[in-house]
Formats: C-alpha cells, structure tokens, sequence
C-alpha cells in the first residue's frame, strides 16, 4: 500500500494550497459558497474582488476591532453540495453569516436553508427574481440587480427604438426564461405597438448556432433580445456575424457589456448592441478610482464585474456585521434593513421592504476598439430607479 | 424554399462536426468494448491546443498545420493513456473501464483551468473559409461547407481503411468477436492501441475544427459526451455508417425542429435515441450482438450468505455507525445522513446492475422521482411526514414500472442508453413543467417534522432505513427469485430452458431496484429541504455507477463500501480543496489500478488467497465453479 500512502501525502500537500486560513476563536467568520469549479471565468476575478475586501476591512482595524476571516467553499454547480456546504460552514465553522453563490437554483437553495437554520445569508449574484420576491424570506439579502432591474434598465432603453418586430433568444432555463418574460411585459406595457415574432430557446451551453440563427433570420425581426452568454453568446454571435443576422437589426442584449462575456468575443464583438454591464475603463467616480486602482496594485489585472460583485459582498457584509455588533441573526437582519454602505458604483441601501440592495449597472452599447470590444456612451442606472412600487413588492413577497 | 436549403445544409455541418467525435468512439467500443466516459475530454484537449498552436504559427499553412498537430498530439496522449491505465484493466469486469476513463475525465475538467486559465477563448478563424456565400438572398458561412464537405470524406477514409486494409479486416473481426481473434494470434494488445489511438485522433480532429466557430472552455466535454454517446448508439455500436446516418438524423431534426418547438432541442436526441431503441432494438445500423462468452464462474467468487461471524461484524459496524450521535457534531451527523442515503442509491444499483446484470445510465430518475413524489405530497397535499415517506418512493416505483417495461426488452449497452434516455426525458420534464415543479429553480421547504428534525435523530432514521433497504436486498439476492435472476444474468438461454420467465424476472428486478431509489430519494428531499431537476440528472447517475464500481460490481456488499468510500471522500474533498475533481479523479484511477476488481473485490480476492494457503480451508469456497459455455 505504499503507492496509497504517497498519494495521501500529495493530496495533502495539494491541500495546504486550498485550504482557509485556520482562525483564532476571536475572529468574525463569513461562510462564502461559489460555484468555483463549475465557473472559474467568473468566480476568479470574483474572489480576488473578496480578497481585496478582506484584506481593507482587516487593514481598517477589523470589525469592531476583530479580525474578519472569509471561509470559502466550492459547490460544484449544485444545489445539495452547497447545502452540505452551508451547513458544514454553519454547524462546524460556526461563521457569523453565509454569503456568496453564482447560480439561482444555488441562490434560492441556500436561502431556503438560511431561513430554515435561522442563519443570515447576503447573496451576491444570482439574479432570479424569486429570491426576493415570490420566494423571499426575512433572512435572505441580494446585492446585485435582479432579472427585473436589469430588464427595466434595458427596456427604458429598447422602448425608443422604432422597432416593432421583436424575435428574443434565451437560455432555456429559469433565467433565460424569467429575463424574457419581464422584458417582454415591460416592453409590451411601454409599446403596445409590439409585435413578438419568434422566439428561440437553445438549451444553457449547448446552443446550436447556426439554426438558432437562421431560424430567427427567418422571422425577419427588425429588433432582437439576447440572453445567451459565456460560450453560447460566442457561437451565438460568430453565427450571427458570418451570416449577417445582426445587419440592419438591432440588439439588445442582458450582460453583454460584462467583461467576462464581452472580452472573448475580441475583434467579433458585433458593434452598437445595447447591452448592461461594467465598462470599468470608462468609469470616472473617486469611489470607482480608488477601487481600480487598489485592484490592479494587488493583482496586476483589470477587474471584471465579478470581482466588484465579490468585493462588494464582503465590504456590505463587513457594514452589517460592524452595525449589528453581534452575530445573532435577528440583530444582523434589523442591521442590514435599510442600511447604506458605499461602494464603486456609489453608495447602495439594502432596502427594508424586500431585501434587495439598490446596487445598479450600467447601460451603454457595444463598439470595437483596437480589435477588443468596450462598451461606449454607458451611463450609471441606480438600482432604485428602475423596481416597482411597494404596493407590487408587498403583493409578491410572502409575509415572514 | 431557399430558406429550408439554408436551414438543412446548416444541420449537415452541425452533424459533421458531431460525426468526427462520434465515429471515434464508435470504433473504440466496438473494438475494445471500452465505454470511454474521457472521450469528451480528448475533444476539449484536442479544441485547446489547437488553439494554443494557431495562436503561435500563423498562415494558412500553420493553421491547417494547427489542427492536425493537435489531433496527432492527442492521439499521442491517448496511446499513453491505453498503455498506462486500460491495459492493465481490460480483464476486469464489464464496465470498469468506464470507471477509469470517468477519472480521466474529471482530472482533465481541472487541468486544464490550471493550464489555460479560467477565460473562454476564442480561436482563429479559419483562412480562407471566413466568410458566407450567398444562397439565394440566404448566408451558408463557407467553414459550414467545409465541415459538410468534410464529413462524408471523412467517412470515406474510414470505410476504405476498413475493407481495403488487413489492420481494417483485423479491426472488423475483433467488433464482431474479439475472443476469436485473439485466438487466432492476433496481437490483440497493439491493435487495441492503435484503433484506441485512430478513435481519439478523431475526437481531437473533432476538436481542434470547433475552434472557429466555437468558444474553448473547460466545460466543453460534458456538452458533447453525452450527445456522441446517443448518437453511436441510435446508429448502433460499432458502425461508422450507422454514426454518420445518425448524426444527419439528429442534426436534422434540431434544424427544423427548433423552427416549431423551440425548446425541443434539449431533449431532441433522447427522444429520437428512445424510439429507435425501442423499435430497433440494436440502433438502425447495429447487429444483435454476439451472446457474449461470459464465463462468471471463473472470475467471481461464489456468492454466498454472510457466516455467522460476519453477521455478527456487520451488526457491530451498524452499532458503531448508531453510536455516531454519542461524539460527531451537527455536521457530521448530515453528512452521515447523506452517505447513508447514497447507500440506499447506490444498492439499489447493485442489485440491478450486479444480481440482475443491467447496468443502468440512467438509475437517477428514479431516485429523482422519490424525491418529486415526496416534494408533491408533502407540498401540495399537505401530508405529514411519514406519510410522505411511505407515499413518495411510488413515483419512483411508477416510473420504473413504466420504463423498466420497454428496457429490460433490451441488454447490455443498448439497455444503458436506453434507461438514460427515459432519465433525460423524466429529467427533462421536470425541468420545463415549471409550473408544477418549478422547472430548474425546484421546490423548496421540505423540512422533516421536529420528531426528525435534528440531525441526529434524521441521522438515526437514514441509517435504520440504509440497514433495513441492505438487509432486504440481500435476503433477496439469496431468495428464490434473487437466483432466478442471476440465472438471467449468467445465461439467458439455460435460465428460459428450465422455464424462467427472464423478462418478467427482470422488470420485477427493476421495479424493485426503482422503488428503492426512490425511498433514497424520498430521504434526500428532506434531508435538503428541496428538490430540483438535478436529483434525476446524469451526473447522479454517473455517481451512482461509479460507487458500485467502486466497491465491486462482482461481490455482494461492494456497493455498500463503495458508496460510504466514495461519497464520503468527494465531500471531504469538495470542501477542502478547489481542485477536488483533479484529485478525486486520481485517486480513482489508482484505485482502478490497484483494486481492478473493485475495493470489496480485492479485499475478497486476497482473504480467498489466504484461505487457500492455509490447508484446513474450506474447499468448497475455494474452488472455482467451472463454467464454460
């Protein structure tokens, strides 16, 4: 068995690299779960964003002059094994609060198990819609824009277009679907004028380019929605270019502006789509400079929007931990109601009536610049502008 | 009609690229009857150093040069892979190779993170073949009608290797009886190499022609297994035409499908895999195949009850596992629970796959399908606990009824698929139907009632169902019935001329091991609190496979072992490490080449030795049974 013994070892070894810091029984712990095997593009520059966070909040003296430790953990992709994971975090770790995930399944997963273990849980990136609304729960906080937000941002946008024939591309899975359906009634709301003529529904990172795009060709559209992104949305639009479905039409289309997608698409990124996302090249705000330029000492790269989602998500839950002074759930929720924090994009609210932090993106249109792709003439939409009123929130959100 | 022209040339060049990858392992199986799970994986390294080497050598000579580089480079890796790893294991049981290629597969998902970054990339295009002809008012990009061109050609070079060659000849005889040729004194090892090294240049070839239309990504290879995987089998094993006629029929049907359903793509080929199986039971090309020469007796050892003494162990390992409460944290308690649940999936496996000899691909459905029933009843119906504990698993007693009918008509492989098929359409269902299950964002809030709420007291009820479900399956595999269903496994024709009903037989097995899936499953939604399309999905059915592998897929008790080894093991490494898969998968692989008969296998195997060597010992457990056929 020697051969065993040797292998053990260097699994071991191998460990020593991923492994937490251990931490001191003083220290303020936060339970963090990404999908980061499943998604590296994303979750990298996401948890240098967090790291960053980490290392300012301990450099500013802590919380409440303790010492805040980050316990990260992989889920695969999955929503039972970050279930095992938020438990392993709760009953084990014994961590203040539980943040992070990627995916909404994951999202709603462990939210529903925050409400059920009584632990405050900050999600930081799973966009549905539900999370807040249909399926919210007293102890579940979201930090970025939501399906609805960014619809609105981008449908304030498409309504002046003259386009009436409107064909839509989606993912088909909750998010596509739900990104669809909330464009397409504040579309129809805003324009009643409109007319949808085809949609397309390839399954998530198995689109087959080229009939998508002929078939939506075919439906002779004068305005297209996109919701593919990552490997999809770079078959979809090679596809699109070599054919030329994007000639003449216009595009709107939900993160595209991001550089995690935006960038592979190099010298093809199709020109003037209107599109949400983090042109941090053009970003001129003190807040957002100094975040750049923190960022970049640290890890000699540009950040993408995943690392402001990380960093965001540690600094936010950092201001909730340092306003509760404890780490009993109850305080931490009276804590984060309503409570202002700054951050690159300017201050944000964690609003009372419905979780949601009023943390916004930016809306602008693709170009190309020495063959890479940017987003130009983008503007900053504040996450408060574009949620409905508190009547429709209060309708949607079952009562704790 | 231009239009409908455009629209089927473009699905001809979906299927060539699909042909390339699927013929490889097309000839690999029919050869060397390898499952190769890592075939995926020889197409994603393939697309990456692809588009490493025409980032480096420019030209059109040094991109075309690129592409087949790469392929020859993979092909390369693969001989090193045979040699090294499947060598060593190709007289282990039936689908252990699977095991180690599955290894192969998750160590390569991390490696090349490590290598080339996290980033999708995006390749070059090809030279020459950039841009689109015009077609009556319609775009065919001109690199679509290089892979149309490309296909048949390929196909072209195969079919003549095949009849005009003697290493086509020897490659044919041994897909239709390889024992023969090995007896005829062929060097079977170096034919398996070489045709291991063709399959894998294709796949690779496959790969690196993806470059300039696709994006390169670490998840590029379970995108595309699964996929190839039906398309050889609708084609059926072993035929190269039957891969290409496939391809075409799938592509094809996607094409003008989407224009009707445009949510038909997700589960488009499994349907079509569904119905040919079922009114062709060996693919449209396929032929029966040859009853295999099995000789069981000579590689396993003769199942028996459990001696006295090793009740008695049994029964302290359960009295320890009870006594977890009394020192383990909440943790370690759920998670005990859920390797107590895996257990329950993964007998439930065994005594399908290892009893009764059929393997299934696609065993979480039923699994799922507990889950679900529970999630309706307790949900919607409002029913307590217990009740739904009781109540739940006969959807997945349902489910296998249903399905379990139209598979046990089939065996071997085509039975596989075909259970992975009904998976993916239940699967799939359960991932539209949004409006009764939520679609991919599941039901959630089904927490256990405070009797078993806390961890210990849900840890002391997986664990007596775990013991209970074990215990059962094990009474039945020594029952009259368990020996009428090993006479199916060991020889359908001996067990029908002594007047067993095999099929019968056989689909009583599967509802059994469904149902008990399913009670698995109606245990893993409380445990969770919530479920979602991935409890019936492929990887959870890939789990399931690899733990009664593990274990042993010839003992009685492998599954138990693997299933506690495994699951353990994966969660341990999930939450201490990121590169978990790349271990995980190692020390699969190690276990494939220290343990070739599984861990229980080996541990079998060297206590039959020391039994031997020790004069007094039993003879009659000793001897092998002779069987020959």
């Amino acid at each position: 068995m020697r051969a065993r013994d040797y292998f053990v070892g260097a699994a071991f070894a191998l460990l020593a690299g991923g492994m937490a810091q251990s931490a001191l029984a003083q220290d303020i712990k936060i339970g963090e779960i990404n999908s980061y095997s499943l998604l590296p593009a994303f979750t990298e520059p996401y948890r240098k964003g967090w790291q960053l966070a980490v290392e300012e909040v301990n450099a500013a003296g802590g919380i409440n002059g303790k010492k805040l430790v980050v316990v990260s953990k992989d889920d695969g992709g999955k929503p039972a094994d970050a279930q095992t994971a938020a438990n392993e975090l709760v009953s084990s770790e014994g961590v203040a609060m539980l943040a992070g995930t990627f995916l909404s399944n994951i999202g709603l997963a462990v939210s529903d198990f925050a409400n059920q273990k009584k632990v405050f849980f900050l999600a930081a990136e799973p966009l549905t819609d539900a999370i807040t609304w249909s399926k919210g729960n007293k102890y579940t906080f979201r930090l970025r824009p939501s399906n609805y937000m960014q619809a609105a941002m981008l449908v304030e946008a498409a309504a002046k277009l003259p386009a009436k024939r409107w064909a839509t591309i989606a993912p088909n899975y909750e998010y596509g679907q739900s990104a669809v359906a909330v464009f397409k009634k504040l579309m129809s709301e805003k324009r009643p004028d409109i007319q949808w003529v085809d949609e397309q529904w390839p399954p998530q990172g198995k689109i087959d380019a080229g009939p998508v795009v002929q078939a939506v060709a075919a439906a002779n559209p004068e305005a297209i929605l996109n919701v593919t992104f990552g490997a999809d949305l770079v078959k979809l639009v090679r596809e699109g270019n070599t054919r030329g479905l994007f000639k003449g039409r216009e595009v709107v289309s939900f993160l595209t502006g991001e550089p995690e997608y935006l960038d592979p698409l190099k010298d093809e990124t199709p020109e003037g789509w209107i599109v949400t996302g983090y042109p941090w090249y053009s970003i001129k705000t003190p807040e957002h400079d100094a975040f750049l330029k923190a960022y970049q000492a640290k890890y000699n790269d540009y950040p993408r929007l995943g690392s402001i989602v990380g960093y965001q998500t540690i600094k936010s839950a950092a201001a909730i931990l340092a306003k509760a002074g404890s780490s009993d759930p109850e305080k931490l929720i009276a804590a984060a109601e309503g409570l202002s924090v700054p951050s690159p994009f300017g201050e944000i609210t964690f609003r009372k009536i419905d979780h949601q932090s009023t943390l916004g993106a930016y809306v602008g249109k693709t170009a190309l610049k020495d063959g890479k792709g940017v987003m130009v003439d983008s503007s900053y939409k504040k996450g408060s502008d574009y949620l409905p009123g508190d009547a429709e929130v209060e309708k949607m959100r079952p009562k704790d | 009609m231009a239009f409908y022209v455009v629209q089927f040339l473009t699905g001809l060049a979906s299927a060539a690229s699909l042909f390339l990858v699927a013929s490889g392992l097309s000839i690999i199986f029919g050869v060397t009857r390898i499952v190769n799970f890592a075939h995926g994986a020889f197409y994603m390294i393939g697309a990456y150093i692809a588009f490493t080497l025409t980032e480096r050598l420019s030209g059109a000579f040094g991109f075309w040069g690129s592409i087949v580089l790469a392929a020859l480079a993979v092909a390369l890796i693969g001989v090193l892979v045979e040699m090294v790893l499947l060598r060593r294991i190709y007289h282990a049981p039936e689908l252990f190779q699977l095991l180690a290629t599955f290894g192969l597969t998750l160590m390569v998902e991390d490696l090349v993170v490590l290598i080339w970054g996290p980033d999708d990339l995006v390749g070059r295009r090809a030279p020459g073949f950039k841009g689109a002809v015009d077609f009556f008012g319609q775009n065919i990009p001109s690199y679509d009608l290089f892979l149309i061109a490309l296909g048949p050609v390929v196909l072209g070079i195969l079919w003549l290797l095949f009849q005009r060659t003697r290493w086509g000849v020897l490659v044919r005889a041994a897909t239709q009886d390889r024992d023969m040729v090995a007896a005829l004194g062929v060097n079977q090892k170096w034919l398996f190499t070489s045709v291991f090294a063709v399959g894998v240049f294709l796949a690779a070839l496959g790969g690196a022609l993806q470059i300039p239309r696709d994006a390169v990504h670490h998840a590029m290879d379970l995108r595309i297994i699964v996929e190839v995987f039906v398309v050889v089998v609708i084609g059926g094993l072993g035929s190269i035409v039957g891969a290409f006629v496939a391809a075409v029929l799938v592509s094809e049907l996607n094409a003008f499908g989407i224009l009707i359903f445009p949510k038909i793509s997700i589960i488009l080929v499994f349907l079509v895999m569904a119905v040919v199986l079922i009114v062709r039971p060996w693919g449209l090309f396929g032929k029966p195949e040859a009853a295999a020469r099995k000789t069981p007796g000579l590689t396993v050892n003769p199942w028996r009850p459990l001696t006295s003494n090793e009740r008695l162990a049994s029964l302290a390992a359960l009295v320890v596992a009870a006594m977890l409460p009394l020192f383990a944290g909440n943790y370690a308690l759920t998670v005990g629970s859920e390797i107590a649940i895996f257990v329950i999936f993964a007998v439930s496996l065994h005594f399908l796959m290892s009893v009764g000899g059929l393997a299934s691909f696609g065993h979480a459905a039923y699994f799922g399908l507990g889950a679900y029933g529970v999630a309706f009843l307790a949900k919607m119906a409002g029913l307590p606990m217990i009740v739904c504990l009781l109540l739940g698993p006969l959807l997945g007693c349902m489910g296998a009824a249903v399905f379990g009918f139209f598979a046990v008509q089939l065996s071997g492989v085509y039975f596989a698929m075909l259970t992975l098929a009904f998976a993916q359409i239940v699967w799939s269902i359960a991932f539209q139907w949004v409006s009764v299950t939520g679609g991919d964002n599941g039901i959630l809030g089904i927490w256990p009632e405070k009797w078993a709420a806390s961890p210990s007291h849900f840890y002391w009820l997986a664990l007596g169902v775990a013991a209970l479900v074990t215990i059962a399956l094990r009474a039945m595999v020594f029952s009259p019935f368990g020996y009428a269903l090993r006479a199916t496994r060991d020889s359908l024709l001996r067990s029908e001329a002594i007047g067993i009903n095999a099929k019968r037989i056989q689909w009583t097995a599967f509802v059994i091991a469904g149902t008990t899936a399913g009670i698995g499953g109606a245990l893993f939604a409380y445990l969770k609190g919530s479920v979602f399309p991935d409890n019936l999905g492929i990887s959870l059915s890939v789990d399931a496979l690899v733990m009664v592998l593990l274990g042993g897929v010839e003992t009685v008790s492998g599954a138990v072992v693997g299933a506690i080894v495994y699951k353990a093991l994966n969660i341990w490494l999930v939450s201490q490490t990121d590169l978990s898969k790349l271990v995980l998968g190692g020390f699969i692989m190690l276990i494939v080449v220290v343990f070739p008969k599984g861990i229980v296998g080996v541990l079998e195997m060297l206590a039959q030795r020391r039994r031997k060597a020790s004069p007094p010992g039993s003879p009659l457990i000793a001897k092998p049974i002779e069987s020959a056929e």
